[in-house]
């Protein structure tokens, strides 16, 4: 007997159809599964069996042969266990072989018969609608994360037995409701916290409102990582297409718990990750923590301690917005639209610029403008020195609230929008220099700065361009429709600086 | 040998043979070095005697038939002129020395050096391991001198040495650098760049022959060099038993004027200069106070730094940096919100009066 059922297997971050052939007939009872299976694959021969057997299903005796096709895509992990185990009790006759070509089955299976969590039931759903199945069973854990998915039926079963009871005709359980209590946690960090830091607290609005990305520089304990942490309140919230492609990739990365990602993530890896745990790979490929900050903020504590190899395999994500990886014949590609917050000492102590603690010599400092320096900091358009807020400064009520300065980020990203229109660019920070050139204005006064910072030799070409792009944001912060001369000085204040050389030579 | 060859190296035999000698008994000098000074004073027979050791006939056997020729050819290929100290156009200054280098080899020039050096050249010496502070103000007086026109002297070490050098030539001043091996490879490796850049606009000079290992002892001969060819010798950082140090004591033997720029008391890198102060040094707090004490009524005004044209906002806020207030305080003081304060600092740079070191921390520009 021969019965087929639809499932998903995941590549990267999209869904491929895989068809689950399983054909039984009579001879020496041998069970195996073919179609380029890994050890996963391999070993769910086991979990099947006893899963059907506990569930109180009988496995048939005869040559079984399970087939994943097509069988040149190599598959991986567990997912495919419900989708071979109903359809071999298709092919025993347990359940109706009726109806099971308009269903897609996702989801691992325990030896109880329980189906297990399974990372990525978001992308298998969209890949169900997408193949035209009417119905997907998915473990009931991923159900409202599936559910996410318009014009598909989600069953949300906990057992292969109640998954058989669907496929014979039984009506599908109801969808359990969201696990979690209070939504969003994130969102409780406010700018608000924040007391003194006036000039860090103007950068993130400025790199907020513009997309750029950002460097702060500062002694160890003076809030850097506490601003960063801040700066996804103060960004727009995400579309429905984003918060989905979020979820999407934070649920094949077995990092998300729930329903829908409405925050825009920020993540914040520690200096040890490897290349490939930033940018993404790994066998299956995984995404890294460059394509979790997707649509949101990846930040670089302590970023001269980073690997070199690391730093620089975010020259792609950050280039081109996506990473591809290449395995074996193929590519895949995840998202990686983020925005980079980096944080670092002024020097190896810490304490340079701070007061005469600091014990670092020339060499030192050198040294460690080197470790800095490259592709990364090419990327930062804002620099901003993090100092420890004076007493007075400590007591002082807030400056500002994150609600009023999401306000001001929003109202400043739709004049970009309008101004940017026809052009690849969506905001400040994704400009290059053609756009730049055609798009920015500035008045005369504001002219004449920026060509005496040049004069001067305070800007390089590549700076003088950073700069003009985040002068354009704060006068798009101010509502101004050509750059004005306060604008341009201010992004001068705040612009990237390459330590030692502009202190010695200019 | 070619005529041009023989115009450029202005050196007479035994001069050759003296530099020749030192280069080879390079390694026998580096364990008597703290005796380095009376050794150099000897003759070459005695120098021999006292160094060389158990190869001392041997040294004397290859001494007496070196290849004059051959060296002057050394010169040559390696790019440097010459000129020893029997030769009319041998700088003036260097003949104060009881045992004036017997030939100075020049890369940029000997005419070209004897202009830099014709009217009043500062020497601008210190530490290698220069915190910021020193860094800065041998940067900014190596600009103030370079603009006032006055020849910068300097060791091309790490630290003041070349932040001095890099200050001339970013106000495209004159700048000489004397080194302690030969003056065609550029020590310290760092140094490639001023290597490179120095002679296109003032020249770089040494006692050694081309292709001569740098040896510890090289440094001290070199500073007597420094010392003797400038009309002043300004400390900027230093440890209390360092080699601006020993600079700043020669200069003072030879009746140069020495002045020494004050430091953090907290500091070991001040203690060099501070004890200069206190034995009679010139204050030094800018490049104004250099040209005040060579020039006495005299010096040249450097460019007229106009606080008067300032705004009373950037006025303020100009003094509360130079207060040394940090940016929020500063701002608060000169009565502006964060944008304006900012963008305030951001105008005072622009136009000079401020300056922005490591961690992002201004400083008044000197």
């Amino acid at each position: 007997m021969l019965a087929y059922v639809t499932t998903f297997a995941i590549d990267g971050v999209q869904p491929r159809q895989v068809w689950v052939e399983v054909d039984i007939r009579s001879g020496l009872p041998t069970f195996t599964i073919v179609g380029l299976g890994d050890t996963a694959v391999r070993e769910s021969r086991d979990r099947i069996r006893a899963a059907i057997l506990n569930s109180g299903f009988k496995f048939p005796d005869g040559r079984i042969t399970a087939n994943l096709a097509p069988a040149s895509l190599r598959k991986a992990g567990p997912g495919f266990d419900a989708a071979v185990a109903l359809a071999l009790l298709a092919a025993s006759g347990e359940v109706p072989r009726d109806g099971l070509d308009r269903y897609a089955v996702f989801g691992e299976l325990s030896l109880g018969g329980e189906l297990r969590d399974s990372p990525g039931a978001l992308a298998v759903a969209e890949g169900a609608r997408r193949a035209g199945c009417a119905r997907l069973i998915v473990p009931s854990q991923r159900a409202r994360e599936a559910a996410l998915v318009e014009h598909l039926e989600i069953v949300a079963v906990s057992s292969l037995r109640a998954a058989a009871a669907v496929l014979s005709g039984g009506e599908p359980p109801p969808l359990p409701a969201s696990r979690r209590a209070t939504p969003r946690p994130r969102e409780a960090m406010d700018l608000a916290d924040v007391r003194g830091q006036d000039a860090p607290l103007r950068a993130l609005q400025i790199a907020a409102a513009g997309g750029h990305n950002l460097l702060m520089e500062g002694a160890p304990g003076t809030g850097k990582t506490m601003l960063a942490r801040r700066l996804p309140s103060i960004l727009p919230g995400l579309e429905r297409a984003e918060a989905i492609e979020v979820t999407r990739i934070h649920s094949v990365a077995g990092v998300h718990a729930d329903g829908l990602i409405e925050a825009r993530p920020f993540r914040a890896p520690h200096h040890t990750i490897t290349a490939s745990g930033l940018a993404g790979g790994g066998s299956p490929p995984r995404p890294g923590e460059a394509s979790l900050a997707h649509l949101g903020v990846l930040f670089l504590d302590e970023l001269s301690e980073f690997q070199r190899p690391a730093l620089d395999a975010l020259r792609q994500p950050l280039e081109d917005g996506s990473v591809t990886i290449v395995r074996g014949q193929r590519a895949l590609r995840f998202p990686t639209r983020f925005m980079l917050v980096g944080a670092t000492n002024p020097c190896p102590c810490g304490f340079a610029g701070v007061d005469e603690r600091c014990t670092c010599g020339e060499a030192d400092l050198r040294r460690h403008q080197r470790r800095l320096s490259g592709p990364l900091l090419d990327r930062m358009d804002l620099l901003v020195d993090v100092r420890r807020p004076a007493d007075d400064e400590l007591r002082a009520p807030p400056r500002c609230t994150s609600a009023a300065a999401l306000a001001r980020v929003v109202a400043a990203r739709e004049r970009q929008l309008r101004r940017l229109e026809g052009t690849a660019a969506r905001c400040n920070g994704e400009m290059d220099v053609g756009t730049v050139r055609a798009c920015v204005r500035l008045d005369a006064r504001a002219e004449a700065e920026l060509g005496r910072a040049y004069a001067v030799g305070l800007l390089s070409a590549r700076g003088r361009h950073r700069v003009v792009r985040v002068a354009r944001t704060i006068a798009d912060l101010e509502g101004h429709d050509r750059v004005r001369q306060e604008d341009m000085l201010l992004a001068l204040s705040l612009r990237q600086r390459s330590g030692v050389e502009a202190m010695v030579l200019s | 040998m070619t005529g041009r060859t023989a115009r450029d190296v202005r050196a007479c035999p035994d001069c050759l043979r003296r530099t020749w000698l030192l280069g080879r008994l390079a390694g026998h000098l580096d364990p008597v070095r703290d005796r380095i000074d009376p050794l150099l004073e000897l003759g070459d027979d005695e120098l021999i005697a006292a160094v060389a050791g158990a190869r001392v006939d041997e040294v004397a056997g290859e001494y007496r038939t070196v290849d004059v020729a051959a060296a002057r050819g050394h010169c040559a290929e390696a790019g440097l002129e010459a000129v020893c100290r029997c030769h009319p156009s041998y700088p003036d200054r260097l003949r104060d020395l009881v045992a004036p280098p017997a030939v100075l080899h020049v890369v940029g020039g000997v005419d070209r050096l004897a202009e830099l050096i014709a009217s009043e050249p500062v020497a601008v010496v210190g530490a290698r391991q220069a915190s910021p502070y020193g860094l800065e103000i041998a940067a900014g007086l190596g600009r103030g001198l370079g603009c006032a026109g006055v020849t910068v002297i300097s060791g091309m070490a790490r630290g003041i040495d070349s932040a001095a050098h890099r200050g001339v030539l970013g106000v495209e001043g004159e700048t000489v650098a004397v080194l302690a091996g030969g003056a065609e490879r550029a020590y310290p490796a760092s140094a490639r760049g001023l290597h490179r850049r120095i002679p296109q606009r003032g020249a770089l000079v040494s006692e050694l022959g081309p292709g001569t290992a740098t040896r510890r002892w090289m440094f001290l001969a070199r500073n007597r060099i420094i010392a003797a060819l400038s009309a002043m010798t300004v400390v900027v950082q230093g440890r209390a038993a360092s080699g601006a140090l020993v600079t700043a004591r020669r200069a003072g033997e030879l009746g140069r004027l020495v002045g020494a720029v004050p430091g953090p008391v907290t500091s070991r890198l001040s203690a060099g200069p501070h004890e200069l102060l206190r034995g009679g040094a010139q204050l030094v707090q800018g490049a104004q106070d250099v040209l005040d004490g060579l020039f006495g009524a005299d010096a040249p005004a450097l460019p007229d730094r106009r606080r008067a044209a300032l705004s009373p906002q950037l006025s303020a806020l100009l003094e509360a940096i130079a207060d040394g207030h940090e940016v929020s305080a500063a701002c608060a003081r000169a009565g502006l919100d964060v944008d304006s304060g900012l963008a305030g600092l951001a105008s005072l740079e622009l136009g000079g009066w401020l300056r922005r070191g490591p961690g992002g921390r201004f400083s008044v520009a000197v």
